[in-house]
């Protein structure tokens, strides 16, 4: 049949074809379309995702226990580089990027000029000029706007750059018998390249799960071959591919928030009240009012200084086993004192654990004497419980091998 | 070395008055000029040999009373108020007397009587407005005691006109000017001049919404408490630049010309000083720009010490000028057909009717210039003899509309569009042409280079009601303060904006003697 011969219906249903297949595939998606059981995906950005692959519970222990495979390709990335690149993004994010050494990463955040966070992301120092930003949102107007003035060089590249996580207490023996010679010497925010293919993979040790774990980027053409290449390695040391429920769990362990689920971007947010400063979100380590001025710095710095901070960010420890995801703080089960953004009962922590915003000064001034309020719907009735919250330090699960060096092998 | 406690940037009019200001709050004040002479956009200039021009500005008409009497200036000749002459090629001129046309001839008598009563109705809406020149505009989430009671009187004043005058005033406020000219008058050239009045400077035509604001910022000015006055100071317009300097000087104001900055100095949100062109840095607690914002936060001001959201307001101010200065060196003093001799020393403007106003803005959305361009001229060497060389008169016109971003470029655009303007001219006084001398046109192009001006626009940054108040030149800088500590706005982009006022220097130093931070 050629064009002529179509009906204009047919015409106009392949003119429309990203409506029936709106997600994009990731590089790594034909082995995870042949390892998914369960056919359990998500939108990730725009991308189809794997919540989960064959088992929710087994991969989060391959997580804890032996060696798990994320595919983090959605995650959005730039490539910023240029003679200005280090005093640009030290004009961006919140930390000091003159301190953040070759091939180092570190964690770090952006506000918008009244102070509200914007998104948290990666940094990853590739060369002296040369940077990689991942986070969780997409940004190019913002930051090439925020360009102006600078000789800088911005590309997004999260479709060109494939990634995966590779976390557990085996994955440096998966590294290692795959042949990266040398993975041994990589401290935790360590970057190093390594042959692959003909061409290079960036491995550093990072990672969103408390866990010894590394991340590794490469092309996208040689997405496939990198996957390959660490499954049959990892074989003998119980690899898994897993999906994000898996990875959420121990994310929630390791104490990590997620944007636009523990917090609302300043871009996303829709009501003036939604906003969240670094302080009110935890992340009041991240600003160095030492350094050169930064995007906030005014706001943040006046709103510490007239103590006018709204919220605040706490782990909490609730007693019971039933998760309060979502569920109201109070304090003396009486004033309504914030939410839980995120809750689970931790199977390494044997703990209730939960991550809250609460509204100050219920978790500054006022710290003792919390309860959340937990619905849990039974078979189409809500079984109300109020449990005893204490304020817990996070991270609630801390692991000596993410920080061992050389790392362990199991 | 002198230690300064404030410098200024830039000795245009609104320099100088925010430095004797400050001089005379006790402050030691450094004013820093680029250019060889002091007087900004009011510097004089030799346009031809024997020729000069006073500068951009060729009126005053809304130079504040009170910051004149302030800082000490001794320009004269405002008790003679010089008449405003529309001159529609028929030969038949009107003629508005007083400020702002107390009397009129050259209309009927109906038709005068309905003049007087829009500009009754015009100048009081315009009194409303006025309240808010003289100090910063109101603070959004800070709004002070100050701030309510300006409010509150500007509202009183309304109520005790009665409910019908709030209601009109709020139903006219936005209006285009030539809706309103259509409630009241009849006359077609009466309606041209207030169409040109209310959009000379700014991107607007006579039909766009909002473009009545034009006249009413006209109407908050006055010259000797009358309101819409206008005047030439004894000695001419290139007797005001050297008004503000003597004040200045007087006050114990350091000045030094050809002195560029290169620099404001700023680290983590407070400045420290400037650095100048030459590499030599001069430090101060207070640094006042009086140059226009853009230049201030995209040029001197390394960008990393902004906000990415501010530099992003700064960069959206639109300040692209729609107005061409013509200078004339004439043999003899050029006849207007139709111009009464004692209105020879006023203001002419050259304008058939609303529409020719609104057609001549047409082209300007485009890119392009008028083919039948409107302007209001003054003959500057007959208040002051030795601006032309012996027995000649020189001709100044402020031509509009004539974008700075003309597609065409205006390397190619301006021999053609000084020929449209001579033959305009030609035609209201026959034989002109034969008597010019010397024609020094000035596009926005060349006013942003002659003057440091960022787009020619000499209000810098367009008088829109999206740009005005707390809005000028932008939300975080709108009340002389900045993003940065110690550094503050006092050009024509701060508020209330452009003309010889003094305002916004003079607001400026207040607010910075107030030790108010914000």
């Amino acid at each position: 049949m050629n064009a002529m011969t179509k009906s204009a219906a047919d015409l106009r249903r392949a003119a429309r074809d990203h409506i029936r297949l709106p997600r994009l595939e990731t590089p790594f998606h034909d082995r995870l379309m042949a390892i998914s059981e369960v056919n359990d995906w998500y939108n990730w950005a725009g991308y189809k995702a794997p919540h989960s692959l064959t088992d929710g519970e087994l991969e989060y222990f391959a997580i804890r226990s032996t060696a798990a495979l994320f595919d983090i390709s959605p995650m959005v990335k730039y490539h910023i580089a240029g003679p200005d690149a280090e005093r640009y993004l030290n004009r961006l994010t919140l930390r000091d990027v003159r301190k953040l050494g070759l091939n180092r990463v570190h964690y770090t955040a952006w506000c918008d000029d009244h102070g509200h966070v914007l998104d948290d992301g990666t940094l990853f120092r590739l060369g002296e000029q040369e940077f990689r930003l991942c986070c969780q949102e997409r940004h190019l107007p913002w930051l090439v706007d925020s360009a102006f003035g600078f000789t800088v060089d911005i590309r997004e590249e999260t479709e060109e750059i494939a990634g995966l996580a590779l976390q557990g207490p085996t994955s440096y023996a998966v590294l290692r018998d795959a042949g990266f010679v040398g993975a041994e010497k990589l401290k935790p925010f360590d970057i190093a390249t390594f042959p692959h293919e003909g061409g290079e993979v960036t491995i550093s040790r990072t990672g969103f799960t408390g866990d010894l774990g590394y991340e590794l980027f490469v092309p996208r053409a040689k997405a496939l071959s990198l996957w390959d290449r660490l499954w049959a390695a990892g074989e003998t040391h119980a690899i898994r591919a897993i999906g994000y429920g898996a990875l959420n769990q121990t994310r929630i362990e390791a104490g990590f928030i997620v944007a636009n689920a523990d917090f609302m971007t300043a871009e996303a947010a829709l009501r003036a009240d939604r906003v969240r400063m670094p302080d009110e979100i935890g992340l009041e380590w991240l600003v160095d009012p030492d350094k050169p001025n930064f995007n906030g710095r005014r706001a943040i710095l006046d709103a510490r200084r007239n103590q006018t901070l709204k919220h605040i960010l706490v782990g909490l420890e609730i007693e019971g086993n039933i998760s309060a995801e979502h569920a109201i703080v109070y304090h003396r089960q009486k004033h309504e004192a914030g939410l839980v953004t995120a809750a689970i009962w931790s199977p390494t922590a044997k703990r209730n654990i939960a991550i809250a915003s609460l509204e100050r000064p219920y978790g500054s001034k006022f710290t003792g004497n919390l309860w959340v309020e937990i619905y849990a719907l039974r078979e189409l009735k809500y079984q109300k419980m109020m449990k005893r919250a204490k304020i817990v330090p996070r991270p609630f699960v801390k692991l000596a091998r993410r920080t061992a060096t050389p790392p362990g092998l199991k | 070395m002198t230690s300064f406690d404030a410098i200024v940037i830039g000795a245009g009019h609104n320099g100088l008055a925010a430095a004797t200001r400050l001089a005379k709050g006790g402050r030691r004040v450094l004013v820093l000029e680029a250019a060889s002479e002091p007087g900004g956009a009011a510097r004089g200039r030799e346009f031809a040999p024997g020729f000069r021009s006073a500068g951009l500005a060729h009126l005053v008409n809304r130079l504040d009373a009170e910051v004149a009497r302030d800082i000490g200036l001794d320009l004269k000749g405002e008790e003679k108020l010089l008449p405003t002459t529309v001159l529609d090629g028929s030969g038949k001129a009107i003629t508005l007397h007083g400020a702002y046309g107390e009397s009129i001839d050259g209309v009927s008598a109906d038709e005068a009587v309905a003049f007087a009563a829009m500009r009754k109705k015009l100048i009081f809406q315009a009194g409303i407005l006025k309240r808010f020149l003289r100090r910063p505009p109101p603070q959004i989430g800070a709004i002070s005691l100050g701030d309510i009671s300006t409010l509150a009187t500007a509202g009183l004043s309304l109520i005790r006109r009665g409910r019908s005058e709030s209601r009109d005033f709020l139903r006219m406020l936005l209006m285009n000017v030539a809706d309103v000219t259509d409630e009241y008058l009849t006359d077609d050239r009466l309606k041209g001049l207030l169409a040109f009045d209310a959009t000379l400077g700014i991107h607007l035509g006579p039909r766009s919404p909002t473009s009545l604001l034009g006249l009413y910022y006209r109407l908050t000015g006055d010259v000797a408490g009358r309101t819409g006055g206008q005047f030439i100071p004894s000695g001419g317009m290139a007797s005001v630049a050297p008004a503000f300097v003597r004040a200045a000087e007087k006050a114990g104001v350091t000045i030094r010309c050809a002195t560029p900055v290169g620099r404001i100095l700023a680290d983590r949100g407070r400045t420290s000083g400037v650095v100048l062109g030459d590499g030599t840095e001069i430090l101060a607690p207070i640094v006042v720009s009086a140059v226009h914002p853009q230049t201030t936060f995209l040029h001197l001001v390394d960008p990393a010490e902004s906000g990415t959201g501010f530099v992003r307001s700064v960069k959206n101010v639109r300040s692209y000028g729609n107005v061409a200065k013509l200078d004339l060196a004439l043999e003899r003093v050029p006849d207007f057909t139709g111009l009464p001799v004692e209105a020879r020393n006023g203001r002419i403007v050259l304008v058939r009717s609303k529409e020719q106003v609104e057609t001549a803005f047409n082209p300007a959305k485009y890119g392009e210039f008028s083919t039948d361009p409107v302007m209001e001229i003054t003959l500057p060497s007959l208040a002051d003899p030795s601006l032309a060389a012996a027995g000649g008169c020189t001709l100044s016109a402020l031509v509009q509309f004539a974008p700075y971003r003309l597609k065409a470029g205006w390397e190619q655009g301006k021999p053609a569009f000084l020929k449209i303007v001579l033959d305009v001219l030609e035609r209201h006084a026959p034989g002109i042409g034969k008597s010019i001398l010397a024609a020094n046109l000035m596009t926005p192009v060349d006013i942003e280079a002659e003057y440091n001006l960022p787009g020619g626009h000499w209000h810098h940054g367009e008088l829109q009601a999206d740009q005005l108040l707390v809005n000028r030149p932008t939300g975080a800088a709108s009340g002389y303060t900045t993003p940065i500590e110690g550094l503050y706005l006092a050009s024509a982009g701060a508020h209330p904006g452009g003309g010889i006022s003094g305002l916004p220097g003079w607001n400026a130093a207040r607010h910075i003697l107030s030790g108010a931070t914000a």
